[in-house]
């Protein structure tokens, strides 16, 4: 028996990194990312780069790479908060003259226009984790969901009271059918989910491009890989009307409503108590008579759902059509999820906080680019680099001496095998 | 050698594991440090050992200070460690794992495999630990692992051996292998530190006594002195060490098992056969060296593992194969073997465990959602009756002792209403204190009309609580008894020689 309380070794990984100071840890991790940014802008900015390179050609030249470096990692870093956030000098003018007011929330209406979805998925995906089970398939999921619900909304027609719900409803049916696949093959043959769901994503992405370019479902017409377009009866409308140019809307609501069913589901309801039974300690699920089948197949319905709602809510709020680059690349809002998610530490509320945080630095990413040439895939690197950050705790603690080393490494180290 | 520890002091954050320890063990004396579990005694050899720094207080080596900053250091100042999970490569072979870190080298770096077994040979010879050096140590049973480990920290040349509960892991048979081990090694001059809670034990080798309560060192004693006194001395207050049990009444069967066939992990009979019937108002106590087939028994018994052939009966009802969940719902209580694996959600607040397998049940949950407020009544309440130390009742059962976290499993159980109880090792690994609290919850169970099946492999539980004791092996039972049967015959059925002994 071991005199010092370890924090039980048989605890999930999960478990063992989210109880040490995790919202420390996370801000830190955050700030190191940028300064990873830094550095890349600094190593790839040509101008930064001839500053320093003349650095012993006069007595003023090492002062002025540093400034050429400040100025341009100042620059960056700003375009992108003013590009995702506000922009202080806009928000003065319109302050000042009462115009100009739509170029001024233009920023963060985008950012959240972009975090709604993304926030749904996300919490489908943490749902999932908190279950045991790494859902890597939110992004076929979803692109099953937009499938469904941009059918249910552009082939159907009726009134807004009943075409949008049932729209979002069919987003999360299809996101449902495309999670059953691997939830069922897990369940009944013990299949890896995250094979699975991995191989189940290029399924989806083939039916995707196959009912694009499909009749009835593809715009009539068209010979693009290019669906109908949505009844604006089925679509997630401007919060402030089409003319206002603001693209924030209804999604945010449906985002917010998740977010507060994702808090009861976990923290609240009996079935929520069964799958993070579940997913902290499967024996103890089991001896306590936790049927770990229905729980597998249930937890890949609730994800699933949400990835499809996720994708439904993107469609719907923002090109109100499908076409064959959905959800693709650098908008595969199910595989981002998976680093919110992990960055949120697979809580509703901490998950809020990582999709806006993504949505500002991919939105931000884009002003950066426009404004200072430097690519967008910095944004993407700096998401990388928080993740990883965020997952090395131990790292960051070293880095910021916010602890001495935790004893229960050495306590680890005095147990061996068996333990 | 002579080892000194002088005041040491050892604090994690507010909390001080350790309060000016001094303790001296003199050349061929085996020293026990007996403590509950959490008194500090582990946080002290870490200490000892290197892998903890003191705060305070000095370590002296025959009356030199000294001071280690890591293991490796205190290994080759002649200090050697037995941890109580072995830190061996299950799939090397013994001399492999005692030479491992020092391979004695042939030219161009080559293991000399040759002198590490004739060196292991020698060893052996030296201190009579009896094992094969080309044996592969994961098909070693736990006694000879422990040789090993032995072996290892003599081939260092340990002057000072520590022991860091050595015991909780063995049977009998070894444990009095152990002992005469310890013996042998002492008349050959070195130390022995002993780690311990188990009191028949420290009598039965140490030359001094020290406990530790509460991370000061609260007396010493003599071997000579009682069980009684040294258990008293180590919790702080009179233990009762046997359960008063009242006169033995039992009533109709409540439990029966017929002819029940059990497979284990690896598709092998585990279980072979086995009846049992059980009546209330009575403990049957199910005696046995681990590995025979209980387990399994257990296992199948709650629902956890498919039962192949015969039937499990609860007050008439067929719970053979039944889902857990049936099985929980029918009134059966379980307290498992391996209670962080299978008992408790470590992660989890004291609360939640202690709803672990009633969550749905009123007034908990109401229409799938769950009633927080019922949760915290039943847990405070939960607490207090069954005296489980914790802040509070939303602590993380993680943070609890081995002792605590077992009273967690037993208050869940024994709070809800039951037809039988199930347990399988109720009190491996806990302190004296936790055991006779446990032991006092089985048998008032038992007191109140109730059936239980009991399953232990200690023999000093068995005789405390069974009315009748079944012995287990090979996965059948090879006799029940009576209480009164001696140790000898109990001792001689879980070698599976039933010769002599009267069945019932």
């Amino acid at each position: 028996m071991s005199e010092v309380v370890t924090t039980g070794h048989r605890a999930s990984l999960w478990a063992r990194w989210t109880s040490k100071s995790p919202i420390v840890v996370t801000f830190f991790a955050l700030i190191l990312g940028l300064l990873v940014g830094a550095i890349i802008i600094i190593t790839t900015t040509p101008a930064v780069l001839d500053a320093w390179r003349a650095m012993f050609h006069s007595w003023g030249a090492p002062g002025h790479a540093l400034k050429v470096t400040f100025d341009n990692v100042g620059a960056a870093y700003r375009t992108m908060f003013t590009g995702s956030v506000i922009n202080p000098s806009s928000f003065g003018h319109s302050l000042t003259t009462g115009k100009g007011w739509s170029n001024t929330f233009t920023p963060i209406s985008e950012t959240l226009t972009y975090a709604a979805p993304l926030l749904i998925a996300s919490i489908g995906v943490g749902i999932a984790f908190q279950t045991g089970i790494f859902n890597i398939g939110a992004n076929g999921q979803a692109v099953l969901g937009g499938i469904a619900g941009a059918v249910v909304g552009s082939m159907l027609h009726m009134p807004t009271v009943l075409h949008l719900p049932l729209t979002l409803l069919a987003g999360i049916a299809g996101g449902m059918l495309a999670g059953s696949v691997p939830g069922l093959l897990k369940a009944f043959t013990g299949a890896h989910e995250v094979i699975v769901t991995i191989m189940w994503n290029y399924v989806m992405y083939a039916f995707l491009l196959f009912v694009v370019l499909s009749t009835p479902f593809q715009q009539p017409g068209q010979q693009n890989d290019i669906s109908r377009t949505m009844d604006p009866s089925a679509q997630l409308a401007p919060l402030f009307g089409t003319s206002s140019g603001l693209r924030v809307n209804y999604g945010i609501f449906v985002a917010i409503a998740v977010v507060a069913f994702a808090w009861w589901f976990l923290e609240r309801s009996s079935l929520g108590f069964d799958f993070r039974v579940t997913g902290a300690n499967p024996s103890a699920a089991k001896a306590s008579g936790i049927n770990s089948r229905v729980v597998l197949i249930l937890v890949f319905l609730v994800s699933g759902g949400l990835a499809g709602l996720a994708g439904i809510v993107q469609a719907a709020s923002t090109t109100h059509f499908i076409d064959g680059g959905f959800l693709i690349g650098n908008a595969g809002i199910g595989f981002t999820a998976i680093t919110v998610a992990l960055l949120g530490r697979n809580k509703p509320i901490g998950i809020v906080w990582a999709s806006l945080l993504f949505a500002a630095l991919g939105v931000g990413g884009r002003a950066m680019q426009a404004s200072t040439g430097i690519p967008l895939d910095l944004a993407a690197v700096i998401q990388s680099a928080i993740v990883l950050f965020v997952a090395t705790p131990v790292l960051v603690k070293e880095l910021f001496r916010l602890r001495a080393a935790p004893t229960s490494s050495l306590q680890l180290a005095a147990k061996g095998w068996g333990s | 050698m002579r080892l000194e520890l002088r005041g040491i002091t050892k604090r994690f954050g507010t909390f001080t594991a350790n309060d000016q320890i001094s303790i001296t063990v003199e050349p061929g004396e085996i020293h026990c440090l007996l403590g509950e579990n959490g008194a500090g005694k582990s946080t002290l050899m870490n200490v000892l050992f290197g892998l903890l720094h003191p705060d305070e207080g000095e370590i002296l080596i025959d009356g030199v200070a000294t001071k280690f900053s890591n293991s490796g250091e205190a290994v080759r100042r002649g200090i050697g460690m037995v941890h109580q999970h072995f830190m061996l490569v299950p799939v090397f072979s013994v001399a492999e794992n005692v030479v491992l870190g020092f391979e004695p080298t042939k030219s161009l770096n080559r293991v000399d495999y040759k002198k590490a077994t004739d060196d292991i040979r020698r060893i052996s010879k030296e201190f009579n630990l009896e094992v094969n050096p080309d044996a592969i140590v994961e098909n070693l049973p736990v006694g000879l692992q422990q040789r090993v480990e032995i072996l290892k920290a003599l081939s260092h040349d340990a002057e000072l051996l520590i022991l860091d509960e050595p015991t909780a892991v063995l049977t009998p048979q070894e444990i009095d292998a152990l002992m005469a081990i310890m013996r042998s090694l002492a008349e050959a001059g070195k130390s022995i530190l002993f780690i311990t809670h188990k009191l028949k034990e420290v009598k039965a080798v140490s030359d001094v006594i020290t406990i530790i309560r509460q991370g000061k060192v609260v007396g010493t004693a003599q071997p000579t002195d009682s069980e009684s006194q040294l258990a008293s001395l180590m919790v702080g207050r009179d233990v009762a060490l046997t359960v008063e049990k009242s006169a033995f009444t039992p009533g109709g069967e409540v439990f029966e098992i017929r002819d029940l066939v059990v497979r284990d992990d690896r598709g092998l009979v585990a279980v072979n056969g086995v009846s049992l019937e059980v009546r209330a108002g009575e403990i049957m106590a199910l005696a046995g060296v681990q590995g025979n087939g209980q387990t399994e028994l257990v296992e199948a018994i709650a629902g956890m593992r498919p039962v192949e052939s015969g039937s499990i009966m609860l007050n008439g009802r067929d719970i053979t194969n039944a889902s857990p969940r049936a099985v929980l719902d029918a009134g059966l209580g379980h307290i498992p073997e391996d209670r962080q694996r299978d008992g408790l959600v470590m992660s989890m607040s004291v609360a939640d465990n202690l709803v672990l397998n009633t969550p749905r049940r009123a007034p908990f949950a109401r229409r799938g959602s769950r009633n927080l407020g019922a949760i915290n009544d039943n847990a405070e309440r939960l607490v207090k009756d069954f005296d489980i130390r914790t802040t509070s009742t939303q602590e993380l059962v993680s943070s609890l002792s081995g002792g605590n976290q077992q009273k967690v499993i037993v208050a869940r159980e024994l709070s809800r209403p039951l037809e039988f109880l199930v347990a399988s090792q109720p009190t491996r690994g806990l302190d004296v204190g936790s055991i006779e609290y446990v032991h006092r919850q089985m048998v008032d169970h038992r007191n109140a009309g109730n059936g239980a099946l009991i399953v232990s492999s200690e023999l000093d539980e068995v005789f405390a609580l069974g009315d009748r004791i079944a012995v287990m092996y090979a996965g059948k039972i090879s006799g029940i008894v009576d209480p009164s049967t001696s140790r000898e015959a109990i001792g001689l059925l879980m070698t599976g020689t039933s010769d002599g002994v009267t069945h019932e």
